[in-house]
Order: structure tokens, then C-alpha cells, then sequence
């Protein structure tokens, strides 16, 4: 690295750093739905749709796992993350 | 029997057509009877990269639709003796490219041929899946940039679902990583993911690491794939890539900055 460079990069984020952490989150949530039965999609927009008429949730919130853990065994797994009560 | 292999990517413009160009050259040099297939209908490439397209008669099209044989459609290579060309057409459709028509002519070609290199198209429709769909090993191309890392993940989804060696619970497609258009200048500022950043997040094994490099221009200008520009860091590397793919281990090369003269060092290049 030249001097300048050092003053020039000092001043930025390591963006790569970002890169890498949004590509793990990214890359984690696609292999969770491969596999998955090509119903999946819809039924996971259908079980959003059913709790948001109870409670006020955006898609964030809600995560469907299906884990597939052997051969005639697959997990479905639903979490929601409700917006506090006040 | 032939290997297939699929140069694939999911994204567009990341070196595919550039790779399997310089790969399938190499394979032949080494003494491999090669034949690499421009999949990329209505869109051909490959033949300008390797420097025949002024040969071009016949296409993989017309072949699968029993227009001309095999023997008339494909290119001799002008450079080495084991090197044939298969160019896709200039003009139709994407759906003229069948899974039944794509089976025979690999299955023609897997008579007189070691390797059988697949330059696939950008995207996920038809060309790429036919493309991928017969693979024996899967080089996946990736820029060290986030679209393409997403993308190539994406494939990697594809390959292990919707292929030839999937549908039929074979063993499943090799897949190799192959990192391309990298700077190490950038990593090193922490502007561009790190060959370790790519192998963590895909996790599938490293077959190289080409540099971004001048000398890739100045090869498809000139239609010589740049393999053959032993000169230059991409030749080099797409050589070590070749090594890798038959076996042998050589550690990585143009990972690392360049050392530079004393006055770079203080103003920078
Ligand atoms: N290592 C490299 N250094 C510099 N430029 C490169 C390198 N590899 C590829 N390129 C350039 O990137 C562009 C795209 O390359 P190429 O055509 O091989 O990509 P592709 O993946 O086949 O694209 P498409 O998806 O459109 O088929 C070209 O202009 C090529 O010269
Ligand atoms: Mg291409």
C-alpha cells in the first residue's frame, strides 16, 4: 500500500467486510429452501398471509424453514418474531 | 467415454466464454481431444474468442435438427490438432436447443472426444439448463462481487436438483469454483472479497483464481484464447487451472500484490 492509499482507504469501511456478512445471510437463506417441495414458496406466502391477520408483521419477521435431517424425516420450522405488546 | 464439462455462472459477462475457451485450449495442448460447444443461442461468442468465426458454416442448431452433421458443423482449431469447435447459431430461438437433440450430439461426440467443454449461457432458462443438465463437473464461474456470489449459489442449487446426474441419484456433478477478473490491490484495501471470503460463503473447492487482467482484451481482440499468452498472469493462471482439473496440485499464483518500485510505493499506481 502506497502512503496515499493509506489516507485514502483509512477514511472508507472495509466494504468487503459487508459484502461478505450480507452474502452469508443471503447464500444461508437460499440453501434453507432448496430442496424444499415446489409448493414451498406459496404455502410460505400463504402462513405469512394467515398471521398477518392478526398481528401488523412485515415479511422480515417471519421465517419458514423446512430442515431436511435424513431421509424420511423433514422439519418444518416457523418462526415469528411478534412486535411487542404495548 | 467424454467428460462434460459446464462452464457455468448464473450471472452474465463473468468470464465464462473467456474460460472455456482458454480451458478447452488448454485441455487440447496437453494432448486431450477436446471440443468445446458455443450454448449460447442467437448470441454466439465463442467462436470470435477463438478466432474461427469466419469458419462457421454449420451449427449446433442445425445439427440437432439433422440440417448438417456433426462433421460438417464443427471447427478444426487452427492451433492445436486435438481442438474442435462446435459454434451455436447466430439467429434462432433458445427453445430449438431440446434435451433429446442435446443428448445425441453429446452422446455422438462422447465417441471421439477426452473432454467436452460447455461455454453455458447467462441466466437460468432453457440454454443453461441444457447446458448444465448432462455435466459430469461444474466450473462455476464468479466475480468477487456480491451479484455474482449470489448467483453462482444459485446454480449450485440447480446443479444439485435439475440435472442429468440429479434426476437419476447419480453420484452428483464435481463442482469447482473458479474466481475470476480478481485484483489483489483491491482485497488487500478491503474493496473486494477475498478468495477465502468466496471458497467460506460457496463452499465448494477452489480450481482457480484469475486475475483481472489486460491481457484478456488484448486475446479477444485477437481471437487467441489467452491461455495461449504464457506471458501474461490470466495465461498462467487458466494454465494452473488446467493442471488443477487433471489432477495435479500447484499452489495458487496472482493472489498477492505485486511488488512495486520504490516511487509507486509512496504516490501509488
Ligand atoms: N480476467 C479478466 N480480466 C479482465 N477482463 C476480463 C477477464 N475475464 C473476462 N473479462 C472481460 O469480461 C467480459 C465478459 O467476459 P466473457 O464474455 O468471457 O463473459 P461471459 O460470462 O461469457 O458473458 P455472457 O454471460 O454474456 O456469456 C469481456 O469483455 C472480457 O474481456
Ligand atoms: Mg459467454
Amino acid at each position: 500500500m502506497s502512503i496515499l492509499d493509506y489516507f485514502r482507504s483509512s477514511k472508507k469501511a472495509n466494504t468487503a467486510t459487508v459484502a461478505k456478512e450480507r452474502l452469508q445471510i443471503i447464500v444461508a437463506h437460499q440453501r434453507g429452501e432448496r430442496g424444499a417441495p415446489d409448493y414451498f414458496p406459496l404455502m410460505k406466502q400463504e402462513i405469512i398471509a394467515v398471521i398477518r391477520k392478526y398481528v401488523h408483521i412485515s415479511e422480515e419477521q417471519v421465517s419458514v424453514q423446512l430442515e431436511q435431517n435424513d431421509d424420511n424425516l423433514s422439519v418444518l420450522e416457523l418462526n415469528v418474531t411478534l412486535p411487542e405488546r404495548n | 467415454m467424454a467428460q462434460i464439462i459446464v462452464v457455468t455462472s448464473g450471472k452474465g459477462g463473468v468470464g465464462k466464454t473467456t474460460s472455456s475457451a482458454a480451458i478447452a485450449t488448454g485441455l487440447a495442448i496437453r494432448g486431450h481431444k477436446t471440443v468445446v460447444i458455443d450454448f449460447d443461442i442467437g448470441l454466439r461468442n465463442l467462436d470470435l474468442i477463438m478466432g474461427c468465426e469466419r469458419r462457421v458454416v454449420y451449427d449446433f442448431v442445425n445439427v440437432i435438427n439433422g440440417e448438417s452433421n456433426l462433421n460438417q458443423a464443427l471447427i478444426k482449431d487452427k492451433r492445436s490438432e486435438n481442438l474442435y469447435v462446435l459454434p451455436a447459431s447466430q439467429t434462432r430461438d433458445k427453445d430449438a436447443l431440446t434435451r433429446e437433440g442435446v443428448g445425441k450430439v453429446l452422446d455422438e461426440l462422447s465417441k471421439d472426444f477426452e473432454y467436452i467443454v460447455c461455454d453455458s449461457p447467462a441466466g437460468i432458462e432453457t440454454g443453461a439448463l441444457m447446458a448444465l443438465y448432462f455435466a459430469d463437473v461444474a466450473i462455476v464461474t464468479t466475480n468477487p462481487e456480491v451479484s455474482s456470489v449470489r448467483d453462482s449459489d444459485r446454480i449450485l442449487g440447480i446443479l444439485q436438483s435439475k440435472s442429468r446426474r440429479a434426476e437419476q441419484n447419480l453420484e452428483p456433478i464435481k463442482e469447482y469454483l473458479l474466481l475470476t477478473r480478481y485484483s489483489p490491490t483491491r482485497v488487500k484495501n478491503g474493496e473486494m472479497l477475498s478468495v477465502a471470503d468466496v471458497e467460506e460463503i460457496l463452499a465448494i473447492k477452489l480450481l482457480g483464481v484469475i486475475p483481472e487482467s489486460q491481457a484478456v482484451l488484448r486475446a479477444s481482440n485477437s481471437g487467441v484464447p489467452v491461455i495461449m499468452d504464457q506471458e501474461s498472469d490470466a495465461g498462467q493462471a487458466y494454465g494452473d487451472t488446467v493442471s488443477r482439473l487433471l489432477g495435479e496440485e500447484i499452489p495458487l499464483r496472482f493472489v498477492t500484490e505485486e511488488k512495486k518500485g520504490l516511487l509507486k510505493r509512496i504516490f501509488g499506481s
